[in-house]
């Protein structure tokens, strides 16, 4: 077992308004945890907040390894990863998109190539790797974003709407990825979707936002 | 209308034959604007970066400040480094005034702020997604500033040009703090306003032609850029 996530009575509010009153919750289990609620609820606050990407008003995230609580360090950060609604690609090719995270952990070239090549087949777009990443569709766009955060064998991941703005045949692309994922890398997966078939597809737990309040 | 042409031949001749003074006052030009450019780049590339990355009290202010500077007077620069550098002035005892370093220093004060103005709009339009999606990507802060400066790549090498378009282009500021001495401060910009008044257009005429020709292969650079850029704007959304 990884690293294990514990949320602990944390407070988010915007404009004055909350978003989140005293949410806890622990991530312990490997699987996939499907976040659900209306828009606007703190989905993806939630998660920018557990990746340690934003920080809550009150109340604490803490990831341990076994029983000891892991600093907040480039190291932690360097173990969990977040795949955002829009990916954020970076004005290049594709496999330089998907090696970025590689090589800023000093891999060495032929290893990048082989894991880089190896995450793009997974996700069926290694025939596009010299392509310029930006002119990929939206569907492509996602799994590159998948094969990106893949590549880097996180203990946690976490997907904000991997399927919003994707099309029937992407999104089943997607979805039989994350199921591959799941078998494969022994993490504990957080996605936050409205996509009620794919969340009863890929999930092992289901978790719900609503009023500030998870449930 | 002879006269002119008269005059052109003979330019034309220097160029062709490579005139000894001629390369000299080029190589000195080049010398002297490549170092304030580079130097120039130095300090506004990061100056631009950090004013476009980092929420700091008095932003707006430098902001401001930068883009005034952007269009600073090239004789105002020459008059205020002149009394700084003169031999009584504060900075006299390094005497620097009349070398080509007072020249390099003045062209680095009029080309960073465009450098840094510049660096500083290319940097904001890059998409607030990119510095998350690096630092979600495990990248330390460095590594995503290094990230956001290569995706605004195309708006900073836009800067630099400009910026050499600007420092090329000078006479005002280099002319009061160079002195135009031959052999020794005399560049393109400066011979071509010595020449005229003397009424020797031929070397004049030369150099002014080498001056524009690096002026058109400079904006034909900033072209193919920008329409680099344009088009992977559009591709952004």
């Amino acid at each position: 077992m990884g690293v294990r996530l514990n949320v602990s009575n944390i407070y988010k509010y915007y404009n004055g308004k909350p978003l989140f009153e005293n949410c806890s919750c622990s991530f312990d289990r490997s699987g996939v945890y499907i976040l659900m609620g209306p828009n606007g609820s703190g989905k993806s606050t939630f998660l920018r907040i557990c990746a340690l990407l934003e920080n809550p008003d009150r109340g604490e995230i803490n990831y341990f390894d076994g029983n000891r609580a892991l600093p907040k360090d480039i190291n932690l950060m360097r173990r969990i990863t977040l795949l955002f609604p829009e990916v954020g690609v970076f004005n290049t090719t594709v496999f330089k998109n998907v090696a970025y995270g590689l090589k800023i952990r000093g891999f060495k070239n032929n290893k990048i190539k082989e894991k880089v090549e190896e995450a793009l087949q997974f996700v069926g777009l290694l025939h596009k790797k010299e392509q310029n990443a930006l002119t990929l569709s939206t569907g492509e766009t996602k799994r590159m974003g998948i094969a990106r955060a893949l590549v880097l064998e996180p203990e946690v991941l976490f997907l904000d709407e991997p399927t919003a703005s994707v099309d029937w045949k992407n999104t089943e692309i997607i979805e039989s990825i994350i199921i591959q994922i799941k078998q494969r890398l022994n993490s504990i997966i957080i996605i936050a979707t409205h996509d009620k078939e794919f969340a009863m597809a890929t999930g092992d737990f289901l978790l719900y936002i609503r009023d500030g309040r998870l449930y | 209308m002879s006269f002119l042409l008269e005059s052109f031949k003979q330019a034309v001749n220097l160029i062709l034959n490579l005139d000894r003074e001629l390369l000299q006052i080029i190589f000195l030009s080049l010398k002297v604007s490549g170092t304030a450019l580079l130097l120039a780049i130095v300090i506004g590339v990061p100056l631009g970066t950090f004013v476009g990355l980092k929420r700091f009290v008095g932003r707006e202010v430098v902001i401001t400040i930068l883009n005034t500077f952007m269009g600073l007077p090239p004789v105002v620069v020459g008059l205020f480094l002149y009394l700084m550098l003169s031999r009584s002035g504060p900075l006299g005892f390094l005497t620097l005034l009349y070398t080509p370093t007072a020249m390099i220093i003045a062209q680095i004060i009029l080309a960073f702020p465009i450098v840094a103005a510049l660096t500083h709009s290319a940097v904001v339009r890059v998409p607030p997604i990119i510095k998350l999606a690096s630092k979600s990507l495990g990248a330390t802060s460095f590594q995503t500033t290094f990230t956001v400066i290569k995706e605004a790549r195309y708006g900073i090498m836009a800067a630099v040009i400009a910026a050499l378009g600007r420092v090329m282009a000078e006479v005002g500021a280099i002319l009061i703090v160079g002195g135009n001495i031959a052999g020794y401060t005399r560049v393109m910009t400066t011979t071509i306003a010595m020449e005229t008044d003397k009424g020797n257009f031929e070397l004049a005429m030369a150099l002014g032609i080498v001056l524009l020709l690096i002026s058109l292969i400079i904006n034909f650079c900033m072209f193919l850029i920008q329409k680099k850029g344009v088009r992977e704007a559009q591709q952004w959304g």
